[in-house]
């Protein structure tokens, strides 16, 4: 379709998709009753994911336009995605550094990191809450 | 010694001759992606110095989860704010592509209104950031530099993020009453309307951002 003509789309369309984002936040918030690990961090980037997705193809009309535009927006943040590795990457060896020469004391502590509630024999630590998850 | 060639006359013509890369796309469509580009490294960046900061610290990072808890029906329900200013802002979205269809529509009074609308979620979210913050600041003497619950950065990598995307919603909210008020006057009456789209861009996008802030900042 030309863009000169504007984007013009079925107005069911952007109805379905407003309904799929409120679906998915949903679910996104519902990860916050799970606990800490592995299948709740992919649930959290999935449905982020799934929303950005429909965001930017439907409601910005990404999907819509030529493919000129589509690689000259999408292609440019894959460098963000190195500097993102390469920052995690770093990140470890700044926290052993901060643990061995730094004497600070290495996080988890003996109680379990937990997103609610403690544990039978912990006590909270000093402070309003107790420690939540890291690394 | 001979002058450069056309001389300086010739800049705007040099610069104007070029054939246009994004065929079919108005000009300014095209800037509004272009900066939203720009926009996209610049909170990219932000997330990811979160990222480190969060990773490197040998202090426990403050659970989100308990910390924007808010008390309801006797109970304490994690995120309830956030959940709601999520929603919030996903109906403003709503409300804008809709505001978009009704301009290529050229049904003028129908976008002034839903754009107003628009606006009118947009503004009840930064409402609501101003009393998450008076929350924390306040009542439980979260700083930049420090916090009771743990890591000190949480409070630095919290105020700026969440800071910078409360500004971009109040500019937002300016943005969509300005071009409200441009509309209404007939300063595009001889245009299709694009204007609209142009404006839903950047709206989709602070919408876009808080995604992601959601999702790595609160949920994570």
């Amino acid at each position: 379709m030309a863009a000169e003509e504007g984007q013009q789309h079925p107005i069911k369309l952007y109805v379905l998709i407003w309904v799929l984002l409120f679906v998915f936040s949903g679910f996104s918030y519902a990860t916050d009753f799970m606990d800490a690990g592995y299948l709740r961090w992919f649930l959290i980037l999935l449905f982020m994911m799934l929303k950005a997705g429909f965001i930017v193809a439907i409601f910005m009309h990404l999907m819509w336009e030529r493919y000129a535009l589509i690689y000259a927006l999408l292609l440019p943040p894959l460098a963000l995605l190195v500097l993102v590795a390469m920052m995690a990457w770093e990140s470890d060896y700044t926290w052993l550094t901060r643990i061995v020469f730094f004497g600070a004391e290495p996080y988890p502590d003996p109680c379990p990191p937990v997103t609610h509630g403690l544990p039978e024999g912990c006590e909270p630590p000093p402070g309003l809450t107790p420690p939540a998850t890291s690394h | 010694m001979a002058s450069a060639t056309g001389g300086h006359a010739a800049i705007i013509q040099d610069w104007s001759s070029d054939i246009t890369v994004f065929k079919g796309v108005p000009w300014g469509k095209a800037m509004m992606w272009i900066f939203l580009l720009s926009d996209t490294f610049i909170f990219t960046c932000f997330l990811t110095g979160y990222m480190t900061v969060r990773m490197t610290s040998a202090e426990p990072w403050p659970s989100p989860s308990e910390v924007f808890a808010l008390e309801a029906f006797g109970y304490p329900v994690p995120l309830l704010l956030i959940a709601i200013m999520t929603m919030i802002l996903i109906t403003s979205s709503g409300t804008m592509a809709m505001a978009v269809n009704m301009g290529y529509q050229r049904r003028k009074k129908a976008a002034i209104w839903l754009i107003l609308v628009t606006a009118l979620f947009g503004a009840s979210f930064v409402g609501m950031q101003v009393f998450e913050w008076s929350k924390l600041i306040l009542e439980e003497g979260i700083r930049p530099w420090y916090n009771s619950m743990g890591a000190p950065q949480f409070g630095a990598v919290f105020f700026m993020v969440t800071g910078f995307h409360g500004l971009h919603v109040s500019a937002g909210v300016v943005y969509l009453i300005i071009i409200a008020i441009l509309i209404h006057k007939g300063r595009y009456d001889n245009t299709n309307f694009e204007i609209v789209e142009i404006l839903g861009l950047y709206w989709h996008f602070v919408d876009l951002v808080w995604v992601f802030i959601f999702a790595f900042f609160y949920l994570w």
